[in-house]
């Protein structure tokens, strides 16, 4: 299961691709809605790591546009629940990431992406 | 018999048959559940703070399970296919990645506030090929620098193994301090061949000071399942201010079988072992 949180946090570790490597975009995806338990202190403890206009962008790409393109000054109640279902219980199950540089595909097969790289791709 | 990893590379080792097995037998899942909790403890992560947690060849997630117990967000990783796919089964909540942690992480830098991995280190111990960027030397360089920098500074990685040699241990340690990392060896019960562990107990940061300190090891001869209990007292009276869910909450445990009820009433989709309640399109 890819929830959005590793997604945010993924980038492509291909031998020299080291810019441009993220996010990984989305390609064919069929996706589950599961429910999580709201950790508000979770989400909160997570708001600096993450990427926010990939985050917008991932969750758009599996249909989800409850969140504003640009970090909001502000958290509320409100929009800490909001990014607790798109980075905990949306998971991407079928289809791939494409690395936006060098193209690389990791399949994502029963919830599990490959991320396994050829010989010539380690670094 | 030898040891498993000089048996064979560990994605066919542990095929469907040995994952199975592995995953069933009642001893091993207390020793490694043990050997979990200790992990934990040694992570020494802040109390009151819910933390993201990656498992270093999750396996079929016999770790996984109890890091959800204690109401840790996690992701694993492993080379495994059919150890994964008992994970899935086992409806552990962590995200799985097929992975070879010898072949180094993508994950961008801070991404998690610990690392623990219970008995893989000694599978990197041996080539998997005779190309020369699979030497263990360099699966190490790769494994512990990509991991140090997905790290939070200040923050730790715990991992139990079972090394052959000192010189196994020089190797693994000088390596991970060359990609960054302090800390160093914590050896449980040092004089008993059966309760005796070994943990490399690594450190991001300074954290100041006194945070990093090299934890001591366990001594005596303790017996195996006390021990175990104890641990389990131990992580559940910490005071998570209600955060963490306690192991025998019977409100969670209800609430979480009905999540599970209900997934399973719901039927899976094709192809997938997945059981979730709401379902949407495919895009
Ligand atoms: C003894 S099992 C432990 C599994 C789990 N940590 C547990 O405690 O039950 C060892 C695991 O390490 C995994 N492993 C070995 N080499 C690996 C590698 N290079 N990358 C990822 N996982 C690896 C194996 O697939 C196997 O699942
Ligand atoms: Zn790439």
């Amino acid at each position: 299961m890819v929830r959005l949180v590793t997604h945010n946090l993924l980038a492509c570790h291909v031998k020299g691709c080291t810019t441009n490597n993220f996010p990984l975009a989305f390609q064919d995806v069929q996706i589950e809605l599961q429910e999580a338990e709201f950790n508000p202190e979770f989400v909160k403890n997570l708001i600096p790591r993450l990427e926010w206009g990939a985050l917008a962008d991932a969750a758009k790409q599996v249909g989800d546009t409850s969140l504003p393109p640009e970090e909001p000054d502000m958290m509320d109640d409100d929009l800490l629940q909001k990014l607790h279902h798109v980075l905990l219980e949306i998971h991407v199950i079928e289809g791939a990431m494409v690395c936006p540089n060098c193209k690389h595909v990791y399949p994502i097969s029963n919830g599990i992406p490959n991320m396994l790289l050829a010989e010539h791709e380690i670094g | 018999m030898s040891r498993p990893e000089l048996q064979a590379p560990p994605e066919i080792y542990y095929g469907d048959t040995e994952a199975k097995k592995y995953t069933k037998n009642t001893r091993n899942q207390q020793i490694q559940a043990d050997m979990t909790y200790r992990a934990l403890e040694l992570l020494n992560l802040p109390p009151d703070e819910p933390c993201f947690l990656l498992d270093i060849g999750c396996g079929s997630g016999l770790s996984g399970e109890i890091l959800d117990e204690e109401g840790y967000i996690w992701a694993g990783v492993d080379i495994a296919p059919s150890m994964l796919e008992v994970a899935l089964e086992r409806e552990v909540e962590g995200d799985l990645f097929l992975q070879d942690i010898g072949q180094g992480f993508g994950f961008r830098p801070g991404s998690f506030d610990g690392a623990i991995s219970i008995s893989v280190l000694q599978w990197l111990l041996n080539a998997e090929t005779s190309h020369p960027t699979s030497s263990p030397p360099h699966r190490l360089t790769r494994f512990f620098t990509t991991l140090h920098s997905a790290l939070r500074n200040p923050s730790r990685a715990v991992f139990q193994f079972y090394p052959t040699s000192d010189d196994q241990i020089q190797l693994i340690t000088s390596i991970a301090q060359k990609a960054g990392f302090g800390g160093g060896i914590v050896v449980d019960y040092p004089n008993s061949k059966k309760a005796k562990k070994v943990f490399l107990c690594l450190f991001v940061g300074g954290g100041g000071g006194a945070q990093q300190q090299i934890p001591q090891g366990l001594e005596g001869e303790d017996d195996e399942h006390a021990r175990f209990e104890r641990r389990r007292e131990k992580l559940k009276t910490k005071d998570r201010s209600g955060k963490r869910k306690n192991i025998k909450d019977r409100d969670w445990i209800l609430k979480k079988k009905e999540l599970y009820r209900q997934r399973g009433k719901e039927g899976v989709p094709r192809d997938s072992k997945f059981t979730g309640r709401k379902r949407k399109a495919t895009f």
